[in-house]
């Protein structure tokens, strides 16, 4: 797929419904520098959502789809849990996992992808929650590390199973007691960040979605290291609301409090050497472009 | 086992789950060939009967699905012209209180909570469009066999709407009537057979075939 296919036959503009009209004359496919700002005004590639109102989740999902450098040619791979229901509403393609399989299947994915599509930029992105990420799909998230998969891993971590009604999950934090874990969770969050780092992931950011901006950015450094040094993993945070007893309005000072320094969602990032002179050197043919477009401006 | 002929695939409503046609013993056609009901027939019978079928709804509705709607390579350019024409000249031809409808399918996602039957149908739960259009007739095009078969069954489960399928592979045992190998010629092909037919089918003949076809014994098939 690419976006001069993502075009609907003359014949039957008229009788699509607006928001496949929509997607084709006004969404952000190809557009360069696409990014968070395009939220709202371009089409974002996400037409509603079937979220909880007000779940930080939905704000994730907007900033993720927005900041994909190559949405038309990225496949995303879902995995159960509140994020499921979603993606049927994205206009990206997608592939809905076995809850825990998902980055077996990545692995497939983006083999197969580089194989049928040499010289062609494919871009696999994961995206779970933590009770897929980390819990029943662990032994596939770290020997997709181990093997150096190069795709990016983003976690959707609310700290527990929200889907199925609130049970303990490893990133819950101790001692934290939801709807269906009554006791109390017996031991620590899990380090996936630190063990990410330990399996060979090049670049390991954990924060939560308070910023669009920062989101952004990680995505787009995810997506790219991915493509040429190796695995990236993305932990972020996306409080349920529901399992925590906040109202829809409180999302993002629950997360604004959780990213205070020393608290456990601290803006964390572990990037590998090569990975950052990857980075450098981006940044600096980026900044050649723009310097040689503004000459060609001057000239004219 | 008794030799008794297809399993008849007719108009439901069927059953919550309406077997697949496939394990009650009925076969694709052959090239050149089509079914009617599961019945192998030679194909120009099928573009009369199904012409027929148009013409004798009241609500007779073509379903595009995606590899006609999109625009994703030359053939499928030249196919959604042939249906856009196919659909001008059922408006042309149907009898006057007829009610003709072309309505997308643009995907297969499992649109939730709600789509709008209006505009849409959606492979998962095409019975909300059919009800809600009060479709009595309608024909398949440009819909991957997996996610057509799925919804012919459906259809079949739950409403009384016939179903075509202008199968651009080896045919769809789950309709009513299914041609094979659609190509455009094949699709200018029908429209022929409705212009032909054009005046000869009285408004709502569909209904008297379908009660016809209700009292056949509907197992049949290798399998009793
Ligand atoms: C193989 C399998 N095991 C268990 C389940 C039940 N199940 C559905 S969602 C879910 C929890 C999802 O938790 P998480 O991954 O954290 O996502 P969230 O809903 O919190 O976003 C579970 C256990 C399932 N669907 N499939
Ligand atoms: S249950 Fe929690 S994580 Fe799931 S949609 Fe609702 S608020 Fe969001
Ligand atoms: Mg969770």
């Amino acid at each position: 797929m690419s976006k001069e296919k993502i075009q609907i036959c003359e014949e039957f503009f008229d009788i699509m419904p607006p928001e496949y009209q929509a997607l084709v004359t006004n969404a952000t496919w190809g557009k360069e520098g696409r990014g968070w700002k395009d939220v709202g005004v371009n089409k974002e590639l996400i037409e509603q959502h079937s979220l909880c109102a007000g779940c930080p989740e939905s704000m994730a999902f907007r900033y993720i789809l927005a900041s994909l450098p190559n949405p038309e040619d990225t496949v995303m791979v879902g995995s159960t849990g509140c994020t499921s229901l979603v993606f049927p509403h994205v206009g990206v393609h997608n592939i809905h996992s076995l809850f825990g399989n998902q980055n077996a299947i990545a692995s497939g994915l983006k083999r197969a992808l580089t194989l049928r599509f040499p010289g062609k930029v494919k871009d696999v992105v994961v995206l779970a929650g933590d009770g897929a990420t980390v819990d029943i799909g662990l032994d596939y998230t770290l020997q997709s590390w181990f093997r150096q998969e190069m795709f990016t891993t983003i976690c959707f971590d609310n700290e527990l199973y929200a889907n199925t009604g609130g049970q303990e999950s490893g990133l819950m934090q101790k001692g934290f007691v939801a709807k269906m874990a009554p006791v109390g969770k017996k031991f620590d969050k899990v380090r996936l960040p630190e063990i990410a780092k330990e399996s060979g992931c090049v670049y390991v950011v954990n924060c939560t979605v308070s910023k669009p901006s920062l989101v952004e950015k990680v995505i787009r450094n995810a997506v790219y290291i991915a493509r040429e040094i190796g695995p990236t993993y993305i932990q972020l945070y996306t409080p349920c609301i529901l399992e925590i007893g906040k109202n829809s309005m409180e999302g993002l000072q629950e997360m604004r409090d959780s990213e205070k320094p020393g608290e456990r969602f601290a803006y964390k990032e572990f990037i590998s050497d090569q990975a950052k002179a990857f980075l450098a050197d981006l940044a600096e043919k980026e900044k050649a472009k723009k310097a040689s477009a503004k000459e060609a401006l001057a000239q004219a | 086992m008794n030799q008794s002929g297809p399993y008849v695939v007719r108009p439901g409503p069927e059953a919550f789950l309406p077997p697949a046609a496939a394990s009650m013993g009925n076969a694709l056609p052959d090239p050149g060939q089509a079914h009617i009901n599961g019945r192998i027939v030679p194909e120009e019978e099928a573009f009369e009967e199904a012409a027929r079928m148009f013409l004798g709804g009241t609500v007779p509705t073509i379903f595009p699905g995606p590899l006609v709607l999109w625009a994703w390579n030359e053939k499928a350019k030249k196919k959604a012209k042939a249906i856009k024409f196919l659909y001008d000249t059922l408006k042309e031809c149907a009898p006057q209180d007829a009610k003709p409808m072309l309505i997308p399918m643009p995907d297969y996602r499992p649109k939730y909570p709600k789509i709008n039957p209006e505009v849409e149908i959606n492979p998962n739960h095409p019975n909300l469009t059919i009800w809600h259009n009060k479709i009595d007739v309608c024909m398949f095009v440009g819909v991957h066999c997996h996610q057509a078969n799925l919804s012919l069954k459906i259809i079949r489960g739950g409403t009384t709407c016939y179903t075509i399928a202008m199968c651009a592979q080896a045919g769809h045992e789950d309709a009513c009537l299914s041609f094979r190998d659609a190509s455009v010629e094949k699709i200018m092909h029908l429209a022929e057979w409705v212009k032909k037919l054009k005046g000869a089918v009285p408004f709502g003949a569909l209904k008297k075939h379908v009660a016809a076809l209700e009292s056949k014994d509907r197992v049949g098939g290798t399998r009793n």
